[in-house]
């Protein structure tokens, strides 16, 4: 009897889904052609790299499968491995975090100007991703007396001596921080200023009657719980930004940087990608950051689910 | 100034309650500050365009150019007029690459962000996640399986191999989703009632309304394509793209040093018009997307 009851059920919610299936089917229309081009050109590539992961893989050859040697090698014999998650997880914690911050501060600020002076604000502020001129600031922290702040420096007696700012271990995580938050605005600022646009400006009225005294009231009460999608693309795209960055520390710091102190998981990963084909090792590498950006991912939405109240 | 014009300033004024003339000059001063200092390396960028070859080396860089010339830009096309291939294949190459890209990536991550954030069919949550997961995932070790399976639809060598893949811009999908969330369900249930089918409440009230979010997308996936440059799955001369035969010509060494800054600028012009079109768009649909919860 019951064995019977369970199959009814069973059979019931077949032809349930089945009704909501049909039911739904432009939906699917809608989804099915962009759905195609991702599982073929996205999804398709992840799914075979992280199958190399447990391969050894030159590229040349045949990939052999290794099982989780890579991820043991990883921990166990690859100190190099672990600086990186170390730099990375100080670089990104520190450039992710402040970026973010500015993303929503300057997207409120300067939703308040008059509409030209918002376009030219925006301009300024997204500009650097517009342009990534990175020698720019290699003459400005020039390790030689010349570059503009050695210079001054030792024309104010601060120093005597010249500054290697981006090789002198103690210097160069503070400068990498400095560059690397100049160009960060990119896409989270430009998505916070769409979507300051889009609020709708009587709730702000509403919100002045029902006692709202101040704009930082007003942000965090009204502002901010509306904007809760737009802040979640900001942190999402801020935060695998920040955990990606490795070609502009090859710019700035040289590769590998002075005993790998701004060594990230990405340039480890191109390391061993790009250089010594060791296409499994690197697969396994992109396996962890991906698994650590989830993670750290997941808190912060989680955090913001929590804001305005 | 017209009626509607008038109406939206008044809206835009009501907008300022709650401001202080002491918060206004703290924000203000922030913004000053931080605005210059974003602005120096790019204004730096674009003076050394104008300077001759040999004030390039000149210790500490000044800042404006003494004597200030156009030689660096009338070297660069004279440069481009002499290449083997004409420059204005590579141009259009990438021209073509570009306007098809984005206009697909924006058509199509848009229909499908639709369903995604509006309708709950079986199915929605998976197929969000998986997206939403592989935006996560490093670009750097997908290109050999990426070449692999170019190789095998047979696409080595073809304009669609470059266009098609950046289609399917989980970025740009989860952007325009993101949006189309905060529309009213009650907008679109409206619409149904009155008997519009799902297209047309797509294209008429679901677009317009995240105009904003579009517009934002059309800069992002515009950078990308303008900018894309040398590629493993292009090895044919004429479908080569501009940035890829301007580093080509620039990478002569010191002696085009000065044609190399004139570069950087123009490859900065067509994002930025671009950039600056869709913003002051962007600024104007402000309190007109119409009924809101």
């Amino acid at each position: 009897m019951s064995t019977f009851m369970q199959k009814q059920t069973w059979k019931q919610k077949t032809a349930y889904t089945a009704k909501r299936i049909w039911r739904f089917r432009a939906s699917y229309a809608f989804v099915a052609p962009f759905l195609l081009i991702f599982l073929t050109f996205t999804f398709l590539p992840v799914a075979i790299a992280i199958f190399y992961s447990f391969t050894q893989f030159n590229v040349l050859e045949p990939a052999k499968w290794i099982g989780l040697e890579n991820f043991k090698n990883l921990f166990l014999n690859d100190a190099v491995f672990m600086t990186a998650v170390k730099n990375t997880m100080v670089l990104s914690v520190v450039i992710a975090g402040v970026s973010f911050l500015l993303c929503i501060l300057l997207g409120w600020f300067i939703n308040d100007f008059s509409p030209r002076v918002r376009t030219i604000l925006t301009f300024l502020f997204y500009a650097p991703s517009l342009a990534n001129v990175y020698y720019v600031w290699q003459l400005i922290f020039s390790g030689d007396s010349n570059g503009f702040i050695n210079a001054y420096l030792m024309k104010l007696g601060v120093i005597t001596e010249a500054i290697q700012w981006f090789t002198d271990t103690r210097y160069m995580t503070g400068v990498v921080i400095f560059v690397l938050l100049w160009s960060s605005l990119g896409t989270g600022f430009l998505v916070m200023i769409a979507g300051f646009q889009n609020v709708d400006t009587a709730l702000y009225e509403a919100g002045a009657i029902d006692g709202i005294k101040n704009r930082w009231q007003e942000m965090w009460f009204i502002t901010l719980p509306y904007l809760r999608p737009q802040l979640m693309f900001s942190a999402v795209t801020t935060i695998t930004g920040s955990f990606s960055i490795g070609g502009a520390i090859d710019i700035l710091c040289g590769n590998p940087s002075t005993d790998y102190q701004a060594w990230t998981i990405m340039n480890h990963l191109n390391d061993y990608g790009g250089t010594r084909f060791e296409m499994g090792y690197a697969c396994a590498i992109a396996v962890l950051l991906f698994l650590l950006m989830v993670g750290v991912n997941s808190i912060v939405q989680k955090m913001l689910t929590k804001i305005g109240d | 100034m017209t009626k509607e014009n008038k109406v939206k300033r008044h809206l835009l004024k009501r907008a300022k309650v709650n401001r202080s003339h002491a918060g206004n000059f703290v924000v203000f001063a922030f913004i000053f500050v931080l605005g210059v200092f974003m602005a120096i390396p790019l204004v730096y960028a674009i003076s050394n365009s104008f300077k001759p070859l040999d004030e390039l080396w000149i210790f500490p860089p000044p800042l404006f150019p003494n004597q200030p010339t156009l030689e660096n830009y009338t070297g660069l096309f004279g440069l481009l007029g002499s290449s083997w291939v004409p420059m204005s294949r590579y141009l259009f190459n990438t021209i073509f690459i570009t306007v098809v890209g984005t206009v697909g990536q924006v058509v199509l991550g848009s229909m499908c962000a639709y369903p995604l954030a509006k309708h709950d069919f079986p199915g929605n949550k998976f197929i969000f996640k998986l997206i939403f997961f592989s935006l996560m995932f490093s670009g750097a070790v997908t290109s050999i399986p990426s070449y692999l399976i170019m190789v095998e639809l047979g696409w080595v060598d073809t304009y669609q191999a470059l266009i098609v893949p950046a289609m399917g811009s989980t970025m740009g999908l989860y952007l325009m989703k993101q949006f189309m969330e905060q529309i009213p369900n009650a907008l679109l249930e409206a619409a149904r009632i009155d008997g519009a089918g799902e297209w047309r409440i797509f294209w008429r009230i679901v677009m317009p309304m995240v105009k904003p979010a579009w517009l934002t997308l059309i800069v992002f996936s515009v950078q990308g394509l303008w900018n894309m440059g040398a590629s493993t799955l292009i090895y044919s001369e004429q479908l080569k793209t501009f940035p890829y035969a301007i580093t080509q010509i620039i990478s002569g060494g010191i002696a085009r040093a000065g044609v190399s800054t004139a570069v950087t600028v123009l490859m900065m012009i067509v994002p930025l018009t671009v950039f600056i079109i869709t913003q002051s768009n962007i600024i104007e649909t402000m309190s007109t997307s119409g009924v809101k919860e």
